[in-house]
């Protein structure tokens, strides 16, 4: 995250910039031509014993996880009433929105024919957990795409659908929430079904509610980094006093998750395979002491909570960790069943890699030309930095 | 209950004529392969001196009908589970789920569908074995209705008590399968799946997505109460507020 960091603070620098975007682009182009002219097998390392990777591990889980956020914080402001926290919501739906695009894209290369993607909505499965999350996509893209519709409209004037959608904001935030707690938790269904391929260590059948409760964490860490990212960006200041509450409220969601999951590993008798120190092992002590025993004990202490490079970095551990979970989950859990080892491809990596940056490049635009942080587009005005 | 296949594999010689004949019947391209592709729907392995026979089990319940998000694959009334390739949009979720790892997919193919053993059913409409059996001339693979291979099972493994292992392999399987098998050493060291669950693992998401009608009316009521109360609380102190700068004005 470092890395994306200084890539963020460049922003400023287009000649930089648009070289690095461009062959992001063209190389996420060639994917592309490759994939639907010689088939998944030619870009993928996916194969019959492993046919889900880190487009579905990393994109699908992830981009939505970390887009939790938006409903969380819609939640807070629009239904506790909590107004103080009312300066964040919009980079947190523009966040959520992006993260949902993010997904779609990646789904359009990894499904076989993704030209059928609109099958879910005339041919029904409702046993099947796929068919929930087609339908929680579809329709909270959408609740994301008219949540943030005012932020668009205001910029061009039209005041008068921004304001009717404003009086609906409150049956578009429970509806948004609502999606939210099905859609997340349907992602942990969907591992619900392969009980004899995950691993012990992750396999639950609190799984829908463990991806619930730890995209919440993960989806307010991700609220922190981005206030970061887009201070460093674009030297703003950090909400301090929004932010450091909100790290709270990370900490009581990593807690209970952290304790289910624990649980989770005693119902199973799992702990053995912890102390065996095997690969699965190794990588679930990985997972559960960067990702929640260290961000659950660091932002514990108010005193690093509200110290800006101790927030961020707990809210780090907390979004890595999770990103990690995922993968175990997806990849790490599901490897010894499956009889094989999976490592994405170049080509996979590049599929990803230039999906963030462009989510990343998204963003940056939308904030200097639309008011998504308070105070209105950041550089419209004159800039002090060189080569804005 | 339908009809299905019982394999027995002390019978088996491993000649691979099911194989060949399922290729044709389906007009699969290329060589039967070792193990099941896109293109070979049953192979046969040996294995500890035995020969056994890879092939879609045909679940009774089936995961991958469950998991499939537009109902692609479906279980018939007559035993097979099929599988319509214009509606699939390629997700692949039937075959992270299947619990014998049988569907398998076109990774060559830039439109790309899945495969696997349909159990001749349209064969089987017309009242027909299916292929793989009529093709078998050992009766190391037999079609028939469910209930007669059962029976026909139990009654090989009762008069040949010492010949086979005392298991129908498929009777209780991921919640039983159409087709069946049995054989004189146990069932994993063949390569076959023996720690399955009993109850079948589309249960276990059915629990869950059962219950989102409910979940839904609950949790919607729930998150306007808070809105309703929360509002409320709002609305009640800045009527406080004004009526105390009222009484304050006219003081």
């Amino acid at each position: 995250m470092t890395d994306t960091a200084t890539l963020a603070s460049r922003r400023f620098r287009p000649g930089f910039w648009t070289i690095v975007a461009g062959i992001l682009f063209l190389a996420f182009l060639t994917v592309t031509v490759i994939r639907f002219t010689k088939g998944l097998g030619a870009v993928t390392n996916l194969s019959d014993k492993f046919p889900w990777g880190i487009w579905i591990g990393f994109d699908l889980l992830c981009g939505v996880g970390l887009a939790a956020g938006a409903f969380t914080l819609t939640a807070v402001v629009h239904l506790f009433n909590l107004k103080k926290f009312e300066p964040i919501v919009r980079p947190t739906i523009l966040t959520g929105f992006l993260g949902y695009s993010f997904v779609i894209v990646a789904l359009l290369l990894d499904l076989g024919q993704p030209w059928r993607i609109w099958h879910a909505i005339i041919y029904w499965n409702p046993h099947s957990v796929m068919f929930e999350v087609a339908w929680c996509v579809m329709l909270y893209t959408t609740v994301l795409a008219v949540e943030f519709a005012p932020v668009v409209l205001e910029r061009f004037g039209f005041n008068a659908p921004a304001r009717f959608i404003h009086r609906l904001i409150t049956p578009l935030v429970i509806l948004g929430v609502m999606l939210s707690t099905l859609h997340q938790s349907s992602l942990g269904t969907l591992y619900l079904i392969v009980p004899s391929k995950l691993h012990p260590l992750w396999y639950s059948p609190m799984l829908p509610v463990q991806f619930y409760i730890s995209a919440i964490g993960a989806g307010i860490g991700m609220v922190v980094l981005e206030s970061y990212l887009s201070k460093r960006a674009f030297h703003r200041h950090l909400e301090m006093d929004l932010l450091e509450p909100l790290a709270r409220g990370m900490v009581v969601a990593l807690g209970i998750y952290g304790l289910m999951r624990l649980q989770a590993i005693q119902r199973n008798h799992a702990f053995g395979s912890i102390l065996e120190f095997g690969y699965e092992g190794r990588m679930f002590l990985l997972e559960f002491t960067l990702g929640v025993i260290l961000p659950v004990a660091l932002m514990s202490f108010r005193r690093l909570r509200s110290d800006p490079n101790w927030l961020v970095g707990g809210a780090f551990l907390a979004v890595l960790g999770f990103v990690m979970n995922r993968l175990n989950v997806s990849i790490t859990g599901m490897e010894a069943a499956s009889g094989t080892r999976y490592m994405p491809s170049a080509m996979e990596i590049i599929v990803s890699v230039g999906l963030v940056a462009t989510g990343m490049a998204v963003f940056a635009f939308a904030v200097r030309n639309f008011s998504i942080f308070p105070g209105g587009p950041i550089g419209a005005g004159p800039d002090p930095k060189p080569g804005a | 209950m339908g009809m299905g296949l019982l394999f027995d594999a002390t019978r088996c010689v491993g000649c691979g004529a099911c194989s060949s004949a399922c290729k044709e019947q389906n007009k699969l391209p290329g060589p039967v392969e070792e193990v099941l592709t896109a293109y070979t729907w049953t192979t046969v392995q040996p294995r500890e001196g035995l020969n056994v026979r890879r092939m879609c089990m045909h679940c009774e319940v089936p995961t991958c009908a469950s998991v499939c998000p537009v109902a692609a694959l479906v279980k018939t009334p007559e035993g097979p589970v099929v599988y319509d390739a214009l509606r699939c949009m390629g997700c692949r979720y039937c075959m992270m789920a299947c619990p014998f790892e049988i569907p398998k997919y076109q990774w060559d193919r830039p439109v790309p569908i899945v495969g696997k053993c349909i159990l001749c059913s349209g064969r089987i409409k017309e009242g027909k074995p299916t292929a793989c059996a009529e093709a078998c001339a050992y009766e190391a693979t037999v079609f028939g209705k469910k209930e007669d291979l059962i029976w026909e099972a139990r009654t090989r493994l009762r008069q040949k008590p010492g010949e086979y292992v005392n298991h129908v392999y498929g009777l209780t399987e991921a919640g039983g399968t159409s087709v069946m098998a049995i054989s004189s050493v146990p069932f994993d060291k063949l390569g076959l799946k023996t720690k399955l669950p009993g109850e079948p693992p589309a249960m276990r998401t059915w629990q869950v997505l059962s219950n989102i009608p409910d979940f839904v009316a609950v949790w919607g009521v729930l998150l306007y109460g808070v809105h309703w109360i929360t509002a409320r609380r709002e609305d009640v102190a800045n009527a406080e507020a004004k009526d105390n700068g009222r009484e304050n004005g006219h003081d």
